[in-house]
């Protein structure tokens, strides 16, 4: 399609063409969400292998060994099982959890098997550079979307529901459950379970995975003790930090799974080109089940 | 008639292939030298920034009786092989005087009950370890700057180095040092087993010694005795304590007798047991393979705040 057809963003004329183009994401925010994107899969899998140093987690101020709220362990059978026991609970996980195939394929003693672990050996050191290389990636990279969305408006526009959405929250929640995306005026924006998962994530989960990463510095405590009564101490940040790195997965694969269904290489090309394809709302010839909403 | 493979399947696998790819040049990259030192600039900045907001005096807090931990973990050498060190254990170290010297002009030697003499601090401090782990102690002991005082700093001193009784690697210390006693062996050209050997110096000259290669150069590896250093902030810090009791109790081996260093503000890693000597140095890059302590040589940072 020559480019001349683009539109962008342009106040609406109406719904004549079928499909129209719009510039959805600013280059900062492009880049910014592909750097974030690598910054977490690189945190993950390097968090996973300084987990395997002391697969086990706990709740306040200390690690209270024979009772803790999950770890993972090899049993002493031939091959070794892999048992992770979760709240008091043993499971057999040999294979993934607690025991899997180490480089010479022989049944190795680690919590996360190698595939997910960075570096894939057992390295605490290697595991600790790469995060806190990322670590100090990922940060930067927040506070320049943070700051280019404040001072741009992109963010109160991207993730702020409006008062509009608020009302139809009923309905919104009803379309997403069914799998139907918005079409028309209404994909030109991201809808309101969109917004406040968003919302969620980067106002909520993502800066409190920062501090209690933090909290788990014996430096940051001294300089700053609200970490610790924050968190209820340092293995409970230690507890929120794992646990938190696993919602941000959950959050990951369902986003993921979204990006696939709506229109895998529109979303795609939205966020490296920045232009989105916005399908029309309205059949021509009226159909027979119609797509208006009830609340 | 055949299927066309299916769509699904050619896509699933060839995700998993490029997943193991991408893994596999991670991995590789992780080896290279070049991007190790970039990788590294992020726990220099953790020094950095940790070391801006944190004043000399910010104390890490500190805990009540309540919060002891009942099991206070032991880790590293818990027991240390070094048949000197073991007669010292006999004697409950009645012989032993801890030194301290490098660039200080006024070098001394000092008895455990002369240590006791000092004055004291008791600190309730919560310990963390690199793995995660984390228990609560009581320590007493003197203050490392108390030390230093009546050392008289140098004005070229920059760092503190703590040569200690256990030899890390191959546990070859038995055979070392065959009598007993407190002093360390003459006879070993290399008494603190922390100084480089003259055979070893070759690597250096080739810039970076790339790790493993070392090892695979020199044989079988040297053993070498636990050091580590600390730098004249943490050392003048008043959690900074050369602690010769805990829990209320003599220091036992486990956890570092007779002196173990307490550097609250950091990982367990730097808090060196089995302290023997301290020796103030301008640089501690001829010490050991140059990276300021036995773990430092294994890889892991310098700085260890986070
Ligand atoms: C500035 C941001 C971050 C800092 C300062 C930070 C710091 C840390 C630290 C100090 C540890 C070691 C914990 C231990 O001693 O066992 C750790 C572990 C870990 N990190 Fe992070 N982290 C950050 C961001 C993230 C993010 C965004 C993720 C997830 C995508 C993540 C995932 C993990 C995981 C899974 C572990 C191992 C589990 C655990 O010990 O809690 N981290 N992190």
């Amino acid at each position: 399609m020559p480019r001349t057809y683009l539109t962008r963003s342009a106040p609406d004329v109406g719904e004549i063409e079928h499909r129209r183009w719009m510039f959805r994401h600013p280059l900062v925010i492009r880049i910014t969400h592909w750097v974030n994107a690598l910054c977490l899969l690189v945190l993950l899998m390097s968090g996973l292998q300084i987990f395997n140093a002391h697969p086990a987690l706990y709740w306040g101020k200390v690690s209270t060994f024979d009772t803790p709220l999950m770890s993972m362990a090899s049993s002493e059978d031939d091959p070794p099982k892999g048992v992770t026991t979760i709240l008091g609970h043993a499971f057999d996980t040999t294979g993934f959890l607690g025991s899997s195939a180490g480089a010479d394929g022989q049944p190795a003693d680690r919590g996360f098997p190698s595939w997910l672990t960075l570096p894939s050996e057992q390295d605490l050191t290697g595991g600790r550079s790469w995060h806190f290389f990322f670590a100090w990636a990922f940060v930067l990279n927040g506070f320049t979307y943070l700051l280019y969305g404040l001072l741009s408006g992109q963010l109160r526009f991207r993730l702020i529901p409006s008062r509009d959405q608020i009302r139809h929250f009923g309905a919104s929640i009803q379309e997403h459950l069914t799998l139907r995306f918005p079409q028309g005026d209404e994909a030109k924006r991201y809808n309101v379970i969109q917004k406040l998962t968003y919302v969620a994530v980067i106002l909520v989960l993502l800066p409190v995975q920062v501090l209690a990463g933090l909290a788990m510095s014996p430096a940051m405590d001294a300089a700053a003790p609200f970490l610790l009564t924050m968190f209820g101490g340092r293995q409970s940040a230690r507890t929120v930090h794992f646990v938190v790195a696993n919602l941000l997965v959950l959050f990951v694969v369902v986003h993921v799974a979204l990006v696939l269904l709506s229109g895998v290489w529109n979303n795609i090309r939205g966020m490296v080109t920045g232009w989105f394809v916005i399908e029309r709302k309205v059949e021509p010839t009226p159909s027979p089940e119609p797509t208006g909403r009830s609340a | 008639m055949i299927r066309p493979p299916n769509r699904r399947a050619l896509l699933m696998g060839a995700s998993a292939t490029a997943a193991a790819a991408m893994l596999g040049g991670c991995d590789r990259l992780g080896e290279m030298g070049w991007f190790k030192r970039t990788l590294a600039t992020g726990e220099d900045a953790n020094k950095f920034v940790q070391r801006l907001l944190l004043t000399e005096r910010t104390l890490t807090p500190e805990y009540a009786e309540a919060d002891i931990s009942p099991f206070f973990k032991p880790n590293g050498t818990e027991d240390p092989p070094d048949k000197a060190y073991k007669a010292m254990v006999r004697r409950k170290f009645a012989g032993f005087q801890l030194e301290v010297g490098g660039l200080v002009e006024k070098p001394f030697k000092i008895s455990l009950a002369d240590l006791r003499k000092l004055p004291v601090r008791t600190q309730i401090t919560r310990h963390d370890c690199v793995e995660g782990w984390s228990c609560i102690g009581k320590w007493t002991g003197v203050p490392l700057s108390e030390l230093l005082q009546r050392a008289v700093l140098k004005p070229s001193a920059r760092y503190v180095v703590f040569h200690c009784a256990d030899t890390m690697d191959q546990g070859e210390a038995s055979n070392i040092d065959a009598t007993g006693g407190a002093e360390a062996p003459v006879a070993n050209p290399n008494p603190n087993m922390t100084k480089k050997v003259a055979g070893s110096e070759s690597v250096k000259g080739a810039g970076d010694p790339p790790d493993g290669a070392l090892a695979e150069d020199a044989g079988p590896p040297e053993p070498v005795r636990f050091y580590e250093s600390i730098d004249l902030v943490d050392t003048y810090h008043p959690q900074t304590i050369l602690a010769y009791e805990m829990n209320g109790k003599t220091l036992p081996v486990a956890h570092g007798a007779p002196l173990r260093l307490r550097l609250e503000r950091n990982l367990g890693y730097k808090q060196a047991k089995y302290v023997m000597r301290i020796e103030v140095v301008e640089s501690f890059t001829d010490i050991g393979e140059g990276k300021g302590g036995y773990w430092e040589d294994q890889g892991y940072a310098w700085y260890g705040g986070i």
